[in-house]
């Protein structure tokens, strides 16, 4: 690995300092996970690594049924599921934060990681766009708040400019009557990256019989993480039941755009989004209803 | 926690395997290039050196982790654990015991991340089905062995260490 300077600052105002005063030849690194790997490999080059893990604000991971959830970039996925209190608010995020590598992998891996490293395969975005949540961005220039759905602009990149760190990452409290669910597709049972990914969460009416609304995010379909509203829109006001999905399925699948590469064909995608996008709609309905549905994770 | 403003060798304190030991290492030197070539203690593997094989597996704070994707100098102050620090004098620790009964390696190379991994695992969960032994193992691979033998011992040692604390 080519020689860098490392930096541990203890406040947000100091790591934005020693970012944005290398003008984008530094680096924020919270797990690891991707930046060293990288690094290693001789794609990302900076001349400084600002470890952002000592940073508060980074850190906090807070919960409350009517505020919702705030989760700092630096905190680590084993932390998100081990929150019983989070993990039977939010078993859509926990759905995806439990199966982002292995188990030593979520030991340090972070969501706002996996938002920055801004792979089209990001096991956590998807459910965080179904779920409504956004970005909470410091940089030189003071804060700002990105809808998740529009963070990531190509594959490796994203709206972040030099100097930027992700704070944390917000999402609503979870309406009444509501769910979501994340599922991917690969071809081992864990540790490995999505073929396809998809995330959906769904608001019910009061008895719990008609969509309210529902959400729908695609992985590894794009260049970027795909939200499809007009899926989630053609729910609406339709039967929560199986024969009312199919209908957003199709729009998903025709919303996709993969490519062919080494772990699958495009064709092979295309069908994945239909099939896993009735499922995930169909463990959402479940959920918002009261009933258990498991992710991948075993416990 | 230490920051180094050039890329000039750092001082880090910590704890491995109980004992306290510092050392010095660039930034760019990954804590298993801290382990192995500075500290001298090679039980702890290279394998991929990218986080997919395990075979670097420590235990940090009391979190498994890869220790090719943490830096030397983000263990400052930390609590380390390396399969060296399994046995105790005289005796294997009950994993190395049932992997080495229940013939649970041949090559060896993977062998030590699978114990640190099997034990911060049994560390929290004293008795894990074997669904959920596969599972938490699936960041740890072995070319040898087809997993069977290595799960049978991760079983084997659970239920022993199970009776001992019965007495």
């Amino acid at each position: 690995m080519k020689q860098f300077e490392y930096a541990a600052p203890t406040t947000l105002d100091e790591a934005i300092r020693l970012l944005a005063e290398m003008n984008g030849r530094a680096r924020p690194m919270a797990g690891g996970t991707d930046v060293l790997v990288q690094m290693r490999a001789g794609r990302l080059t900076p001349d400084r690594i600002v470890d952002v893990k000592n940073v508060p604000e980074l850190n906090e991971l807070r919960y409350d049924a009517s505020g919702g959830l705030t989760i700092g970039a630096a905190v680590p996925c084993y932390k998100i599921y081990a929150d019983t209190a989070i993990a039977r608010a939010y078993p859509g995020l926990i759905d995806a934060a439990s199966i982002v590598g292995g188990v030593a992998i979520q030991g340090r891996a972070t969501l706002g990681g996996n938002l920055c490293n801004s792979s089209p395969s990001a096991d956590t975005i998807p459910v965080l766009i179904a779920m409504g949540a956004k970005v909470n961005i410091r940089g030189p220039r003071g804060s700002r708040q990105v809808p998740v759905e529009q963070f990531c602009t190509a594959p490796g990149r994203n709206v972040l400019e030099a100097g930027e760190v992700v704070v944390s990452i917000e999402l609503p409290a979870p309406p009444p009557n509501s769910g979501a669910h994340y599922q991917r597709f690969i071809p081992r049972y864990e540790m490995d990256i999505a073929v396809v990914g998809v995330g959906a969460g769904v608001v019910l009416s009061d008895d719990k019989r008609t969509i309210r609304s529902a959400r729908i995010a695609l992985g590894a379909v794009a260049p970027t993480p795909l939200f499809v509203p007009e899926a989630g829109q053609a729910l609406e006001g339709k039967p929560a039941a199986e024969e009312s999905l199919a209908a957003a399925a199709e729009i998903a699948r025709n919303a996709a755009r993969p490519i062919d590469d080494m772990r699958g064909t495009a064709a092979q995608r295309k069908h994945l989004v239909g099939v896993l996008t009735r499922r995930v709609l169909a463990g959402a309905i479940a959920r918002a209803r009261g009933e258990e549905v498991h992710g991948a994770h075993v416990h | 926690m230490p920051t180094s403003t050039d890329t000039a060798r750092v001082h880090v304190s910590t704890t491995i395997n109980g004992e306290p030991t510092d050392f010095l290492c660039e930034p760019r030197q990954s804590l298993l290039e801290c382990l192995r070539d500075v500290i001298g203690l090679t039980g702890t593997k290279e394998g991929c050196n990218d986080g997919n094989c395990g075979a670097c597996s420590v235990i940090l704070n009391g979190r498994l982790v890869n220790s090719c994707l943490v830096l030397g100098v983000e263990a400052q102050g930390a609590e380390i654990t390396t399969v060296e620090g399994l046995a105790e004098p005289g005796q294997l620790h009950p994993l190395q015991q049932a992997f080495l009964e229940n013939a649970a390696l041949q090559c060896g190379i993977c062998t030590p991340g699978f114990l640190v991994s099997a034990k911060a695992l049994l560390d929290q969960e004293p008795n894990p089905s074997e669904e959920r032994i596969r599972f938490w193992l699936s960041g740890n691979l072995c070319r040898c062995t087809g997993y069977d033998k290595i799960i049978r011992a991760v079983q084997d040692a659970a239920g022993r260490m199970q009776e001992a604390k019965r007495g």
